[in-house]
């Protein structure tokens, strides 16, 4: 069913792209140099979603759909703006400890909920002990983004009592949290979805988030229509403490999971907005795209990495030269002009650009170039020295295993290619379904598989922490007491010179010295935004913030 | 009585297929790697244990199997694992509606025009006009629904902007996802009806009827429509079932939150409820349209006797 399904869309998604090709370039010129800069006057932004979220509650969302929702019916003790600064939100300031374990944050007195209640310090530590109690039900999966708070972690486990959590309300106004460890980086996690308040009242209502008449939201806008499968609607709220800074009336969301089909209502005017991260482009159109409306068509570089994992506990992998050699036979540039199109970044480390260092990006002031480049030569060399060192006189069969999709499936059978043209390497790509390639992965059940990454908070950590040895994210093998001794080391050290040489270090050693993942390029965001529309925000991370757009007479 | 014992055994036979419908889904279903709670960001393990233990997914796979038939005997199809606190049977009617909505007026469109161009075809029998419908028809039997869908979507949505590319909120959006899905229906039943009609206009008691100086339209109406058409009816029941359960790909292309997008995505999210759910009440639909067909059947073809199987 499902294949057979996969396999039409295929067709379909070539059909279309062959038709849209065909198409006459006129309509690009019609949109184009209209805009003015008055206001027009429907406010109502649409934009498509690819997948109904599965939550509208801020304490079990966990995927880019539904976080860009519930980014407009809550918000936080803070929040970030368009260059990523951390500006007030419901907390108008907020007092660090000299030692940085403790925060107290001062609330603004005309926050309000929805339905007309004050938010007071009292929700927040309400909302985050649910997430935390070990009875919520469904338990919320990214209950460890709560975990710096101190026993928080023990609390959820079921180790420490409710009480013993770092989070009081002093009074009405204050909210004291107390750290686990000094994180420089945590303030900035609570404009994180998961951090956000709920209104006691009407979480006791099991289903209060899946309607608009019992979802009570504290952001600037509330939900006003979710039809399952069909359209999702927001409109403003009145009762929003800075609703005098929100434009847009009403957010209208499709819920369409074609790509193609989301191309083609941008196209025909039904959409404002169309592509990631809540959506997606057909990589086969991006050329056209490029062509026909390049000043609608933008691309941005977010904070995530695409990589293969090696498997390091089996032959041929377990051989560093011979994993080293398959890292430096692929040519990226090559990659990215001809297959993956996304203009996206040849990638040589783990850590993507955006993600911040001491004063700079983590990834200027320690460029990936140290970690090796491409060079055929040396890649058939070092093959031939890991050969002899496992004995064998010709490489294996080697099996690319990747998850179902298109995109993936094309890069695959590229760099399989390449393995091939430079390494002689006889390379069989395999597409899995889902859930089996995450089984096969987590079981090491593979030899190279492809892996991808986004960031949760704006700290190279994020990354650097997905390959100690207790990782749930590690499947590849690797494990190495000097790499846990490092990440151990930035997690308890404050001061962000020791943390991020710390985590410099342990880089350098899962990839110049392990080459435990191959690192192939850093992603895109690619979106399709009418001319006419103003102050979209794609965060470092990718995460769209459409709360203070403003559309133009058009 | 005899009818009273074929529709009770016919009515058995489809409680024991939705048994072995839902023994073979569930057992299938569980043998598939992974779970509801699978990502690419590892869920902490305590984490997932528990949500594994929340949902009765900690349990030995046949206990599972017991408890959730004991569920559906009591009418109880459960929560949604992953659409967080939907019901299941929810999140169904949510949905069917609109597949619902887009079948019937398929069928219905399917079925008129299906039928006036078989009439037509075997009236004028080898003209121009009989030639015309007949390619007609082997286009719509040899082009996928999913082609006509997006050819139409580019030509009259995109490229004409007389339609909605997508969604479902008007009137105006039913036309391309209707004409998508009963293209192929109607070159059928046009091919049926003609074939059939043909064989009826060269029957003996035809040609008696205009001996006997009847009119044509009473004969054409009477006898010659009455008889050829026997052959759609029966098409009928499988046509209506598989449109209604099939628009899954039409339901994509046009945006259309029907119960076909619902089913595919819960199989890959492992929404094992939601699964189990949906194909209980499209193993119910289907059974229940082959059913009411071979009832149906009994009374439109009076030569289909019920005496013990020795059919006359």
């Amino acid at each position: 069913m499902k294949k057979r399904s996969i396999v039409l869309l295929t067709l379909i998604l070539a059909l279309s792209t062959i038709l849209a090709a065909c198409g006459d370039k006129k309509e690009a010129g019609s949109t184009e140099g209209t805009a003015t800069t008055k206001l027009a006057a429907d406010q109502t932004f649409h934009i498509n979603l690819a997948s109904e979220p599965p939550t509208l509650d801020p304490a079990q969302s966990q995927d880019n759909v539904s976080s860009s929702i519930i980014r407009t019916l809550f918000e936080g003790l803070t929040n970030k703006d368009k260059d990523g600064n951390i500006t007030p939100g419901v907390a108008e300031k907020w007092e660090p400890s000299a030692d940085g374990k403790e925060y107290t944050f001062t609330l603004r007195s005309d926050a309000k909920w929805s339905n007309g209640d004050p938010v007071t310090a009292k929700d927040f530590e309400y909302a985050w002990k649910r997430v935390l109690d070990p009875k919520t039900q469904p338990a919320p999966p990214y209950a460890y983004q709560l975990y710096y708070i101190k026993n928080a972690q023990a609390y959820n486990e079921g180790k420490a009592k409710v009480e013993d959590v770092g989070v009081k309300a002093v009074d009405d106004k204050t909210l004291k949290v107390s750290l686990e460890n000094a994180t420089p980086y945590w303030l900035g996690l609570t404009s994180f979805t998961t951090y956000y308040p709920v209104n006691e009242k009407v979480v006791a209502n099991a289903k209060w988030a899946t309607s608009p008449d019992s979802l009570v939201g504290n952001g600037p806008f509330k939900l006003s229509t979710w039809t399952t499968g069909q359209t999702l609607e927001v409109s403003k709220n009145d009762k929003y403490w800075d609703n005098k800074n929100i434009t847009l009336t009403k957010i209208t969301a499709s819920i369409v999971d074609s790509a193609a089909t989301e191309v083609s209502s941008y196209k025909s005017g039904q959409l404002d907005l169309a592509g990631q991260p809540i959506g997606e482009i057909p990589t086969d159109q991006i050329a056209s795209l490029k062509s026909e409306i390049p000043n609608e068509l933008t691309i941005k570089g977010i904070a995530s990495t695409y990589y293969y994992l090696f498997n390091v506990t089996e032959k041929p992998f377990n051989n560093l030269k011979i994993r080293q050699a398959f890292t430096k036979a692929i040519n990226r540039q090559a990659l990215i002009d001809n297959v993956t199109l996304g203009n996206q970044i040849p990638a040589f480390g783990l850590v993507p650009p955006g993600i911040k260092g001491i004063k700079d990006e983590f990834r200027k002031e320690n460029p990936d170039s140290a970690y090796g480049k491409e060079d055929a030569n040396e890649a058939k060399a070092l093959l031939a020295e890991g050969l002899k060192e496992e004995g064998l006189d010709k490489l294996p069969k080697i099996t690319l295993i990747y998850n179902t999709n298109d995109n993936h499936k094309k890069a695959a059978l590229a760099i399989g290619d390449m393995w091939k043209q430079t390494l002689g390497a006889e390379v069989t790509v395999q597409n899995q379904e889902w859930g089996v390639f995450l089984q096969n992965r987590r079981n090491l059940n593979y030899q190279v598989a492809r892996a991808g990454f986004g960031a949760d908070y704006n700290d190279p950590m994020t990354f650097i922490d997905l390959f100690t040895s207790t990782s749930g994210n590690n499947d590849t093998g690797f494990k190495n007491a000097e790499y846990d001794k490092l990440v151990k080391e930035a997690y308890s050290n404050s001061d962000n010179n020791v943390r991020n040489e710390a985590m410099k270090k342990a880089e350098d050693l899962l990839i110049k010295q392990n080459q435990v993942i191959l690192p192939i390029y850093y992603y895109t965001n690619i979106q399709l935004v009418k001319p006419y529309v103003k102050d979209v925000v794609i965060d470092y991370g990718g995460q769209l913030d459409v709360t203070h757009v403003k559309l133009l007479e058009h | 009585m005899l009818m009273v014992r074929y529709v009770a055994s016919k009515f058995f036979y489809m409680l024991v297929s939705l048994f072995i419908l839902i023994s073979a889904t569930f057992f299938l279903m569980k043998a598939i790697p992974g779970n509801p709670f699978m990502s690419e960001k590892a869920v902490p393990p305590q984490i997932r244990e528990r949500l594994m233990e929340q949902y009765g997914l900690n349990k030995p796979v046949i206990e599972q199997y017991g408890q959730y038939l004991k569920n559906i005997a009591q009418g109880n199809f459960g929560i949604s694992m992953k659409m967080q606190n939907k019901e299941v049977t929810e999140l169904i009617t949510d949905t069917f509606g609109a597949s619902l909505k887009l079948g019937l007026i398929a069928i219905v469109v399917s079925v008129i025009v299906g039928v006036l161009l078989g009439l037509v075809a075997a009236l004028y029998h080898r003209k121009l006009i009989d030639n015309i419908a007949m390619v007609l028809a082997v286009l719509g039997i040899a082009v996928p629904s999913f082609v006509i869908a997006a050819m139409l979507q580019f030509v009259f949505a995109q490229k004409a902007g007389w339609f909605h590319v997508s969604g479902f909120s008007g009137p105006l959006d039913y036309v391309l996802p209707v004409v998508a899905l009963s293209a192929q229906p109607i070159a059928f039943i046009a091919r049926l009806t003609r074939s059939s009609m043909l064989e009826v206009l060269h029957a003996d008691y035809i040609k008696t009827a205009r001996a006997k100086g009847l009119n044509w339209f009473t004969i054409l109406f009477r006898h010659v429509v009455r008889n050829g058409i026997l052959p759609v009816v029966t098409y009928l029941g499988p046509m209506t079932a598989n449109i209604i359960t099939g628009s899954v790909v039409i339901e994509q292309i046009f945006g259309i939150g029907g119960l076909g997008k619902v089913f595919v995505t819960s199989i890959s999210n492992r929404d094992y409820t939601l699964i189990m759910g949906v194909t209980i009440f499209y193993g119910i639909i289907l059974m229940l349209a082959r059913f009411l067909t071979d009832i149906a059947y009994v009374f439109v073809d009076p030569r289909i006797k019920l005496n013990n199987g020795k059919e006359g």
